[in-house]
């Protein structure tokens, strides 16, 4: 089992290069694979987005901005470059900080979660031998990654210096911090019964039984809970309550312009990304493809990965076809449902999620025990 | 009811007067308050709405009337109750019986100028805090500026 | 640097939030000055104004004809009732009886006009809680009802249609085929509208019991409309003091029983506007079914000089209780004309009720309330 790293470092090795630049090319290359991820996903997810809540809400969307040969105007795809247009605007844009404002504090701000985004995609791993770095500790690492972004979130809100920010970053740190205990707890369900924590631990284990979600209706539940509780730690609706646009204009963003602005809603949906992945890495089986479960007639010709459509390359797209299956149903909630009020979404948290998380811990251990002593 | 049985009810009060040409109630400023609760508590009179409150000037911008238009929801009878206001007198405020009127004298005051005893802060509504003048007011000029801004007098250039 | 803490600048206790003129929810240009703790709100005080232009000044000098248009820009989303309100009063100061087709017309146009305006409502209500898609299907929707007016006057907002002694243009000859096309499409959407917000558990979570305005509260501070219904209050000025035909038509009125939460709850002001938009379809099928014909100018005045005297005449706009008060001294221009606004007070009852309650309940509260600046600052 390889990495990225490793194979980098694996491959220059051999050639006599000054050992510091090797750790550099090691560090710069994987760098930019991420960041080109992030980007390419930033443009794709907002640009569906928009498309998404367009045709729900009984409207086209972006239709007139063409890219590649693809011309804007009547065809559904026509406003394919607004997203390309709209990034070249915003880099572009004059970059205001409020007199008042906490300069150094704004400025680091849209770094901290940046930074956040960009780890947890470290120890996430595409398919089965491609992946940046790959850790022991895999689960546990991202559980503990994807807190980082909290501490961005109430910088910005504090540093720029307006209530109504002040007031976006209160409630994000205290639904943000919030909903990452019964996510753990989710994610614990899986550990407990597959004794992995590393992915490939996990994923393996899901290729020798099944699907964890199919595993008893506890890891059902827990799958619920992982996914509303998600929803919630990204701060989408119903649970976009700090950047509540008819309340607080723009939440904790609202002094943010450009640049900035920009690289907050690239890590907004870099985590959506993140959290589609580990949610299908954890209980949809990862890179393994559906057909993998069902016995198909084997045939002595034909190799039996392309009847089951597995290997290295299918493995990346399993992971993305489960991922956007899973962003879709983020976006449909979004324009589906109201909004939740801040001591509602508490309640639901504190009172309901993290009860049945709990129980379903213990659930899903006696659910084994019992499946052992039987078989 | 009709304007004469109310009128009856409420006359052992002094003070008022039935005005059958205007079909209104003319009430002097002093008695209001009584006609008021009597109005408001009274079973068969039972007036739990204060429709509209309307501050008209007689003329001379010295002298206003004030006209209370009350509905019951329960009796489904209405009446209109005026109150003159001789020069630089006030009336008491209603604030205390029906709720409306908090809102309701706060713009008379602001457009006429009729001084309300008894409301609980009888400050603008509808102009700024410094607006100088009482518009509705017949002899009322424009100021010739606002916070440095002129506001201009000839109007030919538009209408 | 002085770093001393100022006290005057930082009040740990109690923090003055200020909802400005410009805000995504405030329905116009209306100030809101919060006193919250926390999250919770201690002291609410609204500042008015903004939209201030003289109205009443302007009726001053402005012959009865030619007021008709400044009326419109009154209640901008509900323009035929302004007119139609206004019509009426001018209309007993004068005492002219009105051809029965006039009366269909003036019927027909302004329970339309309740439609589109409670399609407004409602979709800025979803808004306000969150939910970004009713807005759009109810705006999308009211596009045809303003279809409707254009082909019928010319105007999609601002109609100036409606005059004393009759209405400026009659009915265009395939009005009524298209109205009746709009309102077999509309019964189709309520359905749709229910399944989206009405019976759904978030909104129900974010609106009943928010904002609960008891039945007394609410007669006192003159609140009416709607609003006042939602409170379980049966005052409807087409039941209780028919004004033009309603005597004519059967329809329902209704009256907010608490059915999600308390009577009088932020769920009930929003479905009793869900109900009377049913309610208004009825009406205009059955208006529409017994139109006589006529002249709709046979009537109008051809100088409007009414006699000495007042009037003050009510009637049943989408948002309450309109009053207009005019004041006539023989001449063709009022003496004085004084619009009683029903948001005005609904608005002054927004202190009284969301006191206690959090920042997102106060929007609620304020959306479920259905002001409109227009009317209020006149």
């Amino acid at each position: 089992m390889t990495s990225i790293v490793k194979s980098i470092v694996g491959s220059f090795e051999s050639l006599p290069i000054d050992p510091f630049l090797l750790a550099i090319l090691a560090i710069l290359v994987p760098g930019i694979i991420i960041f080109l991820i992030m980007a390419v996903n930033a443009l794709i997810a907002v640009y569906f987005e928009r498309k998404i809540s367009a045709f729900m809400q009984d409207r086209l969307g972006p239709m007139e901005v063409g890219i590649f040969g693809f011309k804007g105007g009547k065809k559904f795809w026509g406003g394919i470059g607004q997203t390309f247009a709209d990034a070249i605007k915003l880099l572009s844009k004059e970059d205001i900080i409020p007199n008042d404002a906490d300069r150094f504090l704004m400025m680091m701000a849209p770094f901290i979660i940046f930074t956040g985004a960009f780890l947890t995609f470290i120890g996430l791993p595409m398919s089965d031998s491609l992946v940046i770095s790959n850790f022991n500790i895999g689960i546990f690492y991202i559980i503990a990654m994807s807190s980082v972004g909290v501490i961005g979130i109430i910088l910005a809100g504090w540093s720029s210096n307006n209530k109504w920010s002040l007031y976006g970053a209160m409630r994000a740190a205290a639904q943000m911090i919030s909903y990452e205990i019964p996510i753990a707890l989710s994610l614990i369900l899986v550990v407990l019964v597959s004794g992995h924590l590393d992915i490939h631990g996990i994923v393996q284990w899901q290729a020798d039984n099944r699907w964890f979600i199919l595993h008893s209706p506890f890891a059902a539940l827990g799958f619920v809970i992982y996914f509303v509780s998600v929803v919630a730690e990204t701060n989408r609706t119903p649970f976009d309550i700090p950047e509540a646009e008819s309340e607080l204009v723009a939440g904790w963003m609202t002094e943010y312009s450009g640049f900035r602005w920009a690289l907050f809603f690239l890590s907004e949906y870099a985590n959506m990304l993140i959290v589609a992945f580990v949610a299908s890495i954890v209980f949809l089986g990862g890179w393994l493809s559906p057909f993998q479960m069902i016995d198909l007639p084997y045939i002595d010709i034909l190799p039996e990965s392309w009847l089951i459509l597995d290997g290295v390359v299918f493995g990346i797209f399993w992971m993305f076809v489960k991922a956007i299956i899973l962003i879709f149903c983020m976006m449909w909630f979004r324009w589906t449902f109201p909004r939740l009020r801040v001591d509602q979404l508490m309640y639901v948290c504190w009172k309901i999620f993290i009860p049945f998380a709990l129980a379903n811990v213990i659930l899903i251990s006696i659910w084994e025990l019992i499946r052992m002593w039987i078989f | 009811m009709d304007l004469k049985e109310i009128f009856d009810a409420i006359s052992p009060l002094d003070g008022i007067e039935l005005n059958l040409e205007s079909d209104v109630i003319l009430v002097s400023s002093a008695s209001l308050m009584a006609v008021a609760e009597k109005f408001k508590n009274d079973a068969d009179l039972d007036f739990d709405f204060l429709m509209c409150i309307t501050a008209l000037d007689d003329g001379d911008s010295k002298n206003f009337t004030v006209a209370y238009n009350f509905y019951s929801n329960t009796n489904k009878h209405s009446v209109e109750v005026r109150v003159s206001v001789v020069d630089g007198k006030d009336v008491p405020s209603l604030s205390g019986v029906w709720k409306t009127a908090d809102w309701h004298e706060r713009e008379a005051y602001d457009m006429m100028g009729v001084i309300f005893s008894g409301h609980p802060e009888l400050k603008r509504i509808l102009l700024p805090e410094d607006w100088e003048g009482y518009p509705l007011r017949k002899n009322y000029k424009v100021a010739d500026y606002y916070h440095g801004v002129p506001i201009p007098k000839d109007k030919s250039y538009w209408e | 640097m002085d770093t001393t803490l100022d006290k005057s600048i930082v009040n740990i206790d109690e923090m003055v939030l200020n909802m400005g003129p410009q805000h995504p929810s405030t329905h116009g240009v209306l100030r809101l000055k919060i006193h919250t703790d926390g999250e919770v709100v201690s002291k609410i005080e609204p500042v008015i104004g903004y939209l201030h232009r003289c109205f009443e000044k302007h009726c001053e000098n402005l012959s009865y004809e030619q007021i008709v248009p400044y009326t419109d820009r009154c209640d901008y989303l509900a323009s035929m009732h302004m007119d139609h309100a206004y019509s009426i009063a001018v209309e007993k100061l004068l005492d002219i009886q009105l051809p029965e087709r006039v009366e269909y017309i003036r019927v027909i146009v302004a329970e339309l006009q309740r439609i589109a305006s409670h399609l407004v409502a409602i979709g800025t209500f979803g808004l306000d809680v969150g939910a970004i898609t009713p807005f759009t299907w109810t705006i999308r929707d009211r596009e045809r009802v303003l279809d409707l007016f254009e082909a019928l006057c010319g105007a999609r907002l601002l109609y100036n249609y409606i005059w004393p002694g009759g209405v400026s243009h009659d009915l265009s000859p395939k009005f009524i085929q298209r109205t009746h096309e709009f309102l077999d499409y509309f019964e189709t959407q309520i359905f749709e509208y229910n399944e989206l917000l009405t019976g759904n558990k978030i909104f129900i979570e974010r609106t009943a019991d928010v904002g609960v305005m008891p039945a007394d509260v609410a007669v006192n501070f003159g609140v009416t409309g709607p609003s006042l219904r939602g409170s379980g209050v049966n005052y409807d000025l087409r039941k209780t003091e028919p004004y033009s035909i309603y005597n004519k038509f059967d329809f329902n009125v209704p009256v907010g029983e608490g059915t999600m939460g308390t009577v009088g709850d932020s769920w009930d002001r929003y479905w009793v506007r869900m109900v009377e938009m049913e309610e208004s379809i009825k009406i205009i099928r059955q208006a529409m079914g017994s139109l006589p014909d006529g002249d709709v100018h046979s009537a109008m005045p051809k100088k409007i000089r009414p006699a000495k005297g007042s009037v003050y005449s009510r009637y049943e706009s989408a948002r309450g209780d309109v009053g207009i008060y005019i004041q006539s001294n023989g001449k063709n221009v009022p003496l004085r004309l004084k619009m009683r606004s029903p948001a005005f007070c609904n608005l002054s009852v927004l202190a009284e009720i969301s006191e206690g309650w959090m920042i997102s309940d106060v929007i609620t509260v304020l959306g479920s309330l259905d002001i409109v600046l227009g009317e209020i600052d006149r």
